[in-house]
C-alpha cells in the first residue's frame, strides 16, 4: 500500500457511488437498531430496486440525533439538493422516501433538527453516518489513511510528536493530559518493547461517544493507533472494548480483518519497514477497569485492580514495557491533526483546550444524542440551542458532566464556556463526555445517591477508604433520602468525602465523593429540607420508617 | 550534587537521613524508629499500597503518598504525623473496625492481633461510624486451618504469601467493593482446595484472627512470622 494506491481505492469507491444517482443513509448504531434501522434498510433496499429509481441504500453509524431513531439521511452531493434528514422512520415509510427522491422532502417525517446540527462541528463524527463502517474504500475515500501514509513516508516519528504537541490535543478520557506530552515520555522510555492500548471501557452511565465513534468509524480509530504506534516505537497494540458493546466489537474486528487484508496492520505496513499488531480485548463488565493501570492488568490476565502510580504506565505498563494508553476519542483526532495540521486544530478551542469534544446528551432535554461541539462553547448552548431545552414546559435544575467522577452544575453556571479548567473549577469535570440534563423533578440528593451507589458498587475493593467509605456514604445518602438523615449524618458524609478524596488509591476512589461534593455546594438546601424539614423539594424521595427495607 | 547517585539523603520530620537509592520512606522511617502505621505491608511480600495507612505528605507533592511503596529521593521532605494525616489514618481503622465483625473478646487472636494494636496506635477510642454488621462465614473445612470471614480486613497478605512465597496461588479475592472476599481456589470450601499445600504460610501472616489454627480458643492464636524474612534472605542468596 502505499499513496497511489490509496488514491486509486479513494478514486475507485468515488466512481462507484457515482453510479448511482441517489444515496440513502441509514443509521444502523445501537440506538437506531434498537428501533429496528435494519427493518427500514432492508424495506428501503426493497423499495429502491422496485421503483427502478438508481438508489444506494448504505448502512452507516451512528448520525447524533438518537431520540429521533431510526434517522435516515439522504446524502447530498449526488441530488443536488440540500442534505436531508429524516427521524422516527418507520419501514412502512420506505417507498414513499424512494418516491420522494429528487422531489420535496417529506415534511411528515422531518423532525426539526435544524438547531440540533447548526451549533456543532463536527471533526471526530466527520464520516459517522456518512460512510459504512465495515467497508474500508469508502473510509479512503474521505481521506482515510492519508495521514498515515503521510506520517510513515514524510515524517519522522519525532515530528508526529511535535506535530501532536503542537496540536494541544488533551486526553479524552477524562483528565485531560497533554497526548503529545504523554507520547513524549513513551517515546523517550526504554524498553525493549513497547505498546499501544486504546481505551474502550467507556462505563459512564449516560456516555456513548465511544461506542458510537468505534460502531461508526472504526478505521478513524485504527489510524490514530497506527500513527500513535510509529511515533512511540510501537509493535504490539489493544483495543480493550466493553464486552457489553458487541456492534462495536463486531465492527472493529471486521476493520481490523480488513486493515490487516490491504497490508495496514501487520508486518512491512504501507511498504516501509514499520510492523504493528492490533488484537482486541474484551472487558468483563468492571468500571474501575477503565482505569489504565486496572486495563492493563485486567489484559494481563490479572483481577482488574488498579495498582500505585508512579510508575506511570508511559514507564511500566503492559508486561512491564512503556505503555501509551489512549481513549478512543484522543486516537480519533490523530489522523485529522496530521491530514490537516497542528495549526488547524488548536484553531479550534480556547486557550487551554483545543479542538473539538465529544458529548452524549441525555436526560431531561429535547433532543438527545451525540453532540460534537468546540471547546469553549457555553453549557447553555449545547443545552438549550443544540438539545433543545427541557421538554414538557419543566424547569431546568442541573446539568451533570463527568460521569460518576463528575459533579452537577446549576443554572447559575451555564453560561461557563466548556473546558477542562473551567468545568473542574465549577467542582465537576469533563470527563468522557457524558452530559445528563435534569429538571426539577430530579432531587439532587437522589442524584448522589445514585451515583454513590455506581461508586459503591463498582468499587475494586483493593484500598480501604474507597471500599468501605464508599458503602458508609452511600449508607448515609441512603438515610437523608428516606428522611431518616440527621445533623451528624451530614457531617459525617463531608468528613468521609474528604478522606475518600484524598487517601484512596485510584481516580476511581479519589473522584467518587465529587457527586455528592458538587450537590452540596450547589444544593445544599436540598440536603437540609431533607433532614431539617423531611421534605424532598422534588418530591421523588418517600420517609420510609428506619429498618425497612427499600 | 555532590553525593553518589546510590545514596539520597532526605528530610523525615525534619530529620535529616540517609537512604539507599532502592529503599521506600518506610524502610527509612523504620531503620530510624520513626513509626508510620501500616496493614497491608508486610516485609518478605510485596506491597500493594492498599490499605492507605502509610500515607505520608511530600513537599511540592499536592497528593498524599503511600511510604510502603514510595522511594526515597534526593532533597524529599516528608511529613508523617501531621494532624491531616493522623485524623485520616484514625478513620480508616474506624472503618476498618466497621466493615466486618471485629468482636475481640471471643477472637482467637484477642491481644496478639494487629488491627487491635493499630486502633491503640492511633489513639482509637471509640468508632464514630456506624458498624455493618455483614453476615460472613467461618470457613473450617480445613484440617489444621480455620477461616473467618467475620475477621479478615482484605490487606490480601494470604494472598501474596501464597503466590509469592509458596508458589501455590491457593489464595484470591472475588467479588467487588464491599463484596471482596478472600477465597481459596475458585471459590472451593477450603479444604477441598486442590492447590493448598497446607503450609500455613497464610495464616501466620494474617495480621487479625481471620485464619487460625484449628485448637486455639480465645486469645490463644501467636501468629509466627520469623519463616519469611529467613526465607527471603535464603532465596535471595541462592540466585
Amino acid at each position: 500500500m502505499n499513496g497511489e494506491e490509496l488514491q486509486r481505492i479513494a478514486s475507485a469507491a468515488l466512481d462507484e457511488r457515482k453510479k448511482f444517482d441517489y444515496e440513502v443513509n441509514v443509521c444502523m448504531g445501537t440506538g437506531c437498531l434498537s428501533q429496528h434501522s435494519d427493518h427500514v434498510r432492508d424495506s428501503l433496499t426493497k423499495a429502491a430496486e422496485a421503483s427502478g429509481k438508481s438508489c444506494h441504500v448504505r448502512r452507516t453509524g451512528c448520525m447524533g440525533l438518537c431520540a429521533a431513531g431510526p434517522m435516515v439521511l439522504i446524502e447530498p452531493p449526488l441530488t443536488e439538493q440540500a442534505e436531508v434528514r429524516y427521524g422516527h422512520v418507520h419501514e412502512s415509510d420506505a417507498t414513499e422516501i424512494v418516491d420522494s427522491l429528487g422531489g420535496e422532502p417529506i415534511a411528515r417525517l422531518n423532525p426539526q433538527l435544524e438547531g440540533y446540527f447548526k451549533g456543532q462541528h463536527h471533526v471526530v463524527l466527520e464520516n459517522s453516518g456518512h460512510i459504512d463502517p465495515e467497508k474500508l474504500d469508502e473510509y479512503v475515500e474521505h481521506d482515510g489513511y492519508k495521514a498515515l501514509i503521510r506520517a510513515l513516508t514524510e515524517m519522522t516519528p519525532r515530528q508526529v510528536i511535535a506535530e501532536i504537541a503542537a496540536s494541544g490535543l488533551r486526553g479524552r478520557g477524562g483528565g485531560g493530559y497533554p497526548t503529545g506530552l504523554k507520547w513524549d515520555t513513551v517515546a523517550k522510555a526504554n524498553g525493549a518493547q513497547k505498546c499501544v492500548i486504546c481505551n474502550g471501557d467507556e462505563g459512564d452511565p449516560g456516555a456513548f461517544m465511544d461506542r458510537s465513534v468505534l460502531e461508526s468509524d472504526p478505521h478513524r480509530v485504527i489510524e490514530g493507533m497506527l500513527i500513535a504506534a510509529y511515533a512511540v516505537g510501537a509493535q504490539e497494540g489493544y483495543i480493550y472494548v466493553r464486552a457489553e458493546y458487541p456492534l462495536a466489537v463486531q465492527r472493529l474486528t471486521a476493520a481490523l480483518r480488513e486493515a490487516r487484508r490491504r497490508g495496514f496492520i501487520g508486518k512491512g505496513i504501507c511498504e516501509t519497514t514499520f510492523n504493528f499488531d492490533i488484537d482486541i480485548r474484551l472487558g468483563a463488565g468492571a468500571f474501575v477497569c477503565g482505569e489504565e493501570t486496572a486495563l492493563i492488568a485486567s489484559i494481563e490476565g490479572q483481577r482488574g485492580t488498579p495498582r500505585p502510580r508512579p510508575p506511570y504506565p508511559a514507564v511500566r505498563g503492559l508486561w512491564g514495557e512503556p505503555t501509551l494508553i489512549n481513549n478512543v476519542e484522543t486516537y480519533a483526532n490523530i489522523a485529522p491533526i496530521i491530514r490537516k495540521g497542528a495549526q488547524w486544530f488548536s484553531s479550534m478551542g480556547t486557550e487551554r483546550s483545543k479542538g473539538t469534544k465529544v458529548f452524549a446528551l441525555t436526560g431531561k432535554v429535547r433532543r438527545t444524542g451525540l453532540v460534537e461541539v468546540p471547546m469553549g462553547i457555553t453549557l447553555r448552548q449545547v443545552v438549550f440551542d443544540i438539545g433543545g431545552g427541557v421538554p414538557d414546559g419543566k424547569k431546568f435544575k442541573a446539568v451533570q458532566t463527568g460521569g460518576p467522577s463528575g459533579g452537577c452544575i446549576p443554572e447559575e453556571y451555564l453560561d461557563l464556556s466548556i473546558s477542562y479548567d473551567a468545568l473542574i473549577s465549577a467542582g465537576s469535570m469533563m470527563g468522557s463526555g457524558g452530559m445528563i440534563v435534569m429538571d426539577e423533578t430530579s432531587c439532587m440528593v437522589d442524584v448522589a445517591k445514585y451515583f454513590m451507589d455506581f461508586c459503591m458498587t463498582e468499587s475494586c475493593g483493593k484500598c480501604v477508604p474507597c471500599r468501605v467509605g464508599t458503602y458508609q456514604m452511600h449508607r448515609i445518602l441512603n438515610a437523608i433520602t428516606t428522611m431518616n438523615g440527621t445533623a451528624k449524618d451530614l457531617a459525617m458524609l463531608e468528613e468521609l468525602c474528604d478522606l475518600v478524596k484524598h487517601t484512596s488509591l485510584c481516580g476511581l476512589g479519589q473522584s467518587s465523593p465529587n457527586p455528592v461534593l458538587s450537590t452540596l455546594r450547589y444544593f445544599k438546601h436540598e440536603y437540609l429540607a431533607h433532614i431539617e424539614e423531611h421534605r424532598c423539594p422534588a418530591g421523588v424521595c418517600k420517609a420510609i420508617a428506619e429498618g425497612e427495607r427499600v | 550534587m555532590t553525593q553518589s547517585g546510590d545514596v539520597k539523603t532526605l528530610k523525615i520530620d525534619g530529620r535529616d537521613l540517609s537512604a539507599r537509592a532502592d529503599e521506600t520512606i518506610l524502610d527509612i522511617a523504620r531503620e530510624n524508629g520513626i513509626s508510620i502505621p501500616t496493614m497491608c505491608e508486610l516485609e518478605g511480600l510485596s506491597s500493594p499500597g492498599a490499605c492507605r495507612l502509610c500515607l505520608v505528605e511530600v513537599k511540592g507533592s499536592n497528593k498524599l503518598l503511600p511510604a510502603c511503596i514510595t522511594r526515597a529521593e534526593e532533597g524529599m521532605e516528608v511529613t508523617t504525623n501531621s494532624e491531616r494525616l493522623v485524623n485520616y489514618r484514625r478513620m480508616i481503622v474506624e472503618l476498618l473496625f466497621t466493615e466486618r465483625n471485629h468482636v475481640c473478646s471471643v477472637c482467637v487472636s484477642n491481644g496478639n492481633c494487629e488491627l487491635q494494636a493499630l486502633g491503640q496506635q492511633v489513639g482509637l477510642t471509640h468508632v464514630h461510624f456506624p458498624y455493618r454488621f455483614p453476615k460472613e462465614e467461618v470457613d473450617a473445612s480445613q484440617d489444621r486451618f480455620i477461616a473467618d470471614h467475620n475477621r479478615c480486613i482484605l490487606c490480601t497478605r494470604c494472598v501474596r504469601v501464597c503466590d509469592e512465597i509458596e508458589g501455590a496461588h491457593t489464595w484470591d479475592v472475588m467479588g467487588r467493593g464491599i463484596e471482596s472476599h478472600v477465597v481459596t481456589d475458585l471459590h472451593d470450601a477450603w479444604g477441598d482446595s486442590a492447590s493448598c499445600t497446607s503450609c500455613g504460610k497464610c495464616v501466620q501472616v494474617c495480621p487479625t484472627g481471620a485464619l487460625s489454627e484449628k485448637g486455639r480458643s480465645v486469645a490463644e492464636m501467636h501468629k509466627r512470622r520469623q519463616f519469611l524474612p529467613y526465607l527471603t534472605m535464603m532465596r535471595e542468596g541462592h540466585e
